[in-house]
């Protein structure tokens, strides 16, 4: 049995985003066996799964974090070509730095906790080679207003922000150069219901104004329902189901999905 | 053939304290980070009679550069008669036996501590440079594995995340000394504590400037007539301490880099920081014939 959904033959362009066959093992454990994925450009693609599942491992490749044991990645676009893994290390970070923004969990991983805001956001412009200070200050503005962060905060340190807060200023710091691709490992996990539906809200603005291609990890459904478009359910370093969001939703197949769907109900 | 005519005499040391040994690694070191203008080379660094962080990856460059024809000056913040500079002089006559001097323009061989004399340096002059900390990274990436992958990978952005903090914060770079600046294009260093006045003296200088970090075991170097770019923001232009219109009030020069003596009354005179080209002008000014070199700077705006 194929789990791979086909693209429908409606759809003309490639897909921006492309890993084929991964597989990593860390000692004993493995974390992913023969892993496909796709998304179109534009497209919202919903990765679930339980905790250990690979999930965030796969989300962590993509962005170049992780290399793994066997597969290939490409990304669809101008001045990238063929497998992504085969980069050395310089030309993984401009990649990194100009095409892929991404939003993690713990704030502490994606931001300087001690530099102002601001700050954090314009060091991803520093990295790509801006050094206008009057640009650097622009565009950092820009981008925390477009995350809806508050622009009177602007120079405070993301370590006196609260939690949804210091989301959006990864997410400005993100979406700053533009990216084709952005990657959001849990990124409403560990928040209250209401500053999660904000940030819901931005996520799902952002998307609708920039129709960039979002690839979103998350082990509650409830967020992968309100974004994705199509989703791929996880489970011991396999994907087990992948179809468009309403489709596993409505009509989970697989004995897993139709837990955790159950369970969420 | 006995033993004795094998051997040379016993003597209480080697000649400029350090082995030959110690000297070669320094002397290898050396020319590795000449080769590669502005990247830290890591040394052995030896154990001098001094505490580490007093100067002793200087004193170990000297002791190797120095030969009994090297007359040596030796300054500490501009000031040639400290007593840090004293002593360093003075052990480096008796252990070599070379000639010291106070002022400038005779001196083979400068050893500093955090200041470039104002007198312009020629081709045959070296100086070196006591450095505390050699890794500009450090503020920014604490993990120095990390730090050293930066440097190759020319990975500085951050750098300028440091200016941006500060002109943000302060509406203005705070920097006061060690200001990070690229040297050839290629390698950022720390071009020790010297305040910002004196950064620009060693762009495109004519002398060897050789920066040494004894108990961080880490020398670079800037030759003579390479590119040394303090680092700015493009609409930010670089800026170096308003000493250019203060006067000194012992020896009456003006436009020089000046160190702030505070009075009784709440307010400051000052005095100029490199005490040898004060002493010149109070020397002048009495009517004594002496020498006074080229400086850098001029009515206090460096010659371009």
């Amino acid at each position: 049995m194929t789990l791979a959904l086909e693209a429908p033959r409606f759809v003309k362009t490639l897909p921006l985003l492309r890993v084929d066959h991964v597989s990593k093992t860390y000692g004993d454990v493995q974390a992913l066996r023969d892993v496909s994925a796709y998304a179109y450009p534009g497209e919202v693609l919903g990765i679930v799964g339980e905790s250990g599942s690979g999930k965030s491992t796969l989300l962590r490749m993509m962005n170049l974090e992780e290399t793994p044991d066997q597969g290939s990645y490409s990304l669809n676009l101008p001045e990238t070509e063929g497998n992504l893994f085969d980069l050395d290390r310089f030309a993984r970070r401009m990649l990194c730095a100009t095409k892929i923004g991404i939003v993690y969990q713990n704030p502490h991983l994606g931001l300087l906790m001690k530099h102002s805001s601001s700050g954090n956001v314009a060091e991803r412009l520093l990295v790509a080679g801006e050094r206008s200070f009057a640009t650097l200050r622009a565009k950092a503005t820009t981008a925390l207003e477009a995350s809806e962060f508050p622009l009177e905060r602007l120079d405070a340190p993301p370590i006196e922000l609260s939690g949804g807060m210091q989301q959006r200023v990864q997410l400005a710091k993100a979406i700053a150069l533009e990216p084709a691709l952005l990657l959001l490992d849990e990124p409403t996990t560990g928040l209250d219901v209401s500053v999660q539906a904000l940030v819901l809200d931005t996520l799902k603005r952002l998307q609708q104004d920039r129709q960039i291609t979002m690839v979103i990890v998350s082990h509650d459904l409830g967020v992968i329902r309100t974004l994705a478009d199509r989703v791929m359910v996880m489970r011991r370093g396999q994907v087990v189901e992948t179809g468009l969001a309403d489709q596993i939703f409505q009509d989970p197949q697989h004995a897993y999905t139709q837990q955790l769907v159950h369970a969420k109900l | 053939m006995s033993l004795s005519e094998l051997t040379k005499p016993w003597e209480a040391m080697s000649y400029g304290f350090l082995d030959a040994s110690a000297k070669r690694e320094l002397r290898r070191k050396m020319i590795k980070a000449v080769a590669v203008p502005g990247c830290q080379m890591p040394y052995a660094s030896r154990e001098v009679p001094m505490a580490r962080g007093w100067g002793t990856g200087g004193l170990q460059v000297s002791l190797t550069l120095v030969n009994p024809e090297t007359t040596v000056k030796v300054i500490d913040q501009g000031a040639d008669d400290s007593v840090n500079a004293a002593s360093i002089r003075r052990f480096i006559a008796r252990v070599a036996g070379a000639p010291v001097t106070m002022d400038t323009l005779q001196a083979d061989l400068i050893q500093s501590r955090h200041r470039i004399p104002e007198e312009i340096l020629s081709e045959d002059q070296i100086l070196v440079l006591q450095v505390p900390n050699p890794e500009p990274l450090r503020p920014v990436q604490p993990n120095m594995s990390i730090a050293r992958q930066m440097h190759a990978d020319a990975d500085y952005g951050r750098m300028w995340l440091q200016l941006y903090e500060q002109i943000v914060r302060s509406g203005r770079v705070m920097q006061g000394a060690s200001y990070p600046s690229l040297v050839h294009g290629r390698h950022i260093m720390t071009p020790s504590p010297i305040p910002r006045w004196d950064v620009p003296k060693l762009h495109m200088a004519k002398h060897l400037t050789i920066l040494s970090a004894g108990r961080e075991k880490r020398i670079y170097a800037v030759p003579p007539y390479t590119r040394v770019e303090p680092l700015v923001f493009s609409d930010v232009p670089y800026r170096v301490e308003d000493h250019g219109g203060l006067t000194c009030h012992r020896s009456g020069t003006k436009g020089f880099f000046m160190n702030e003596i505070p009075q009784d009354g709440g307010t400051s005179t000052y005095e100029v920081s490199d005490s040898e080209w004060g002493v010149k002008a109070i020397r002048q000014r009495d009517g004594e014939g002496v020498i006074k070199g080229e400086t850098w700077y001029k009515n206090g705006e460096m010659a371009q």
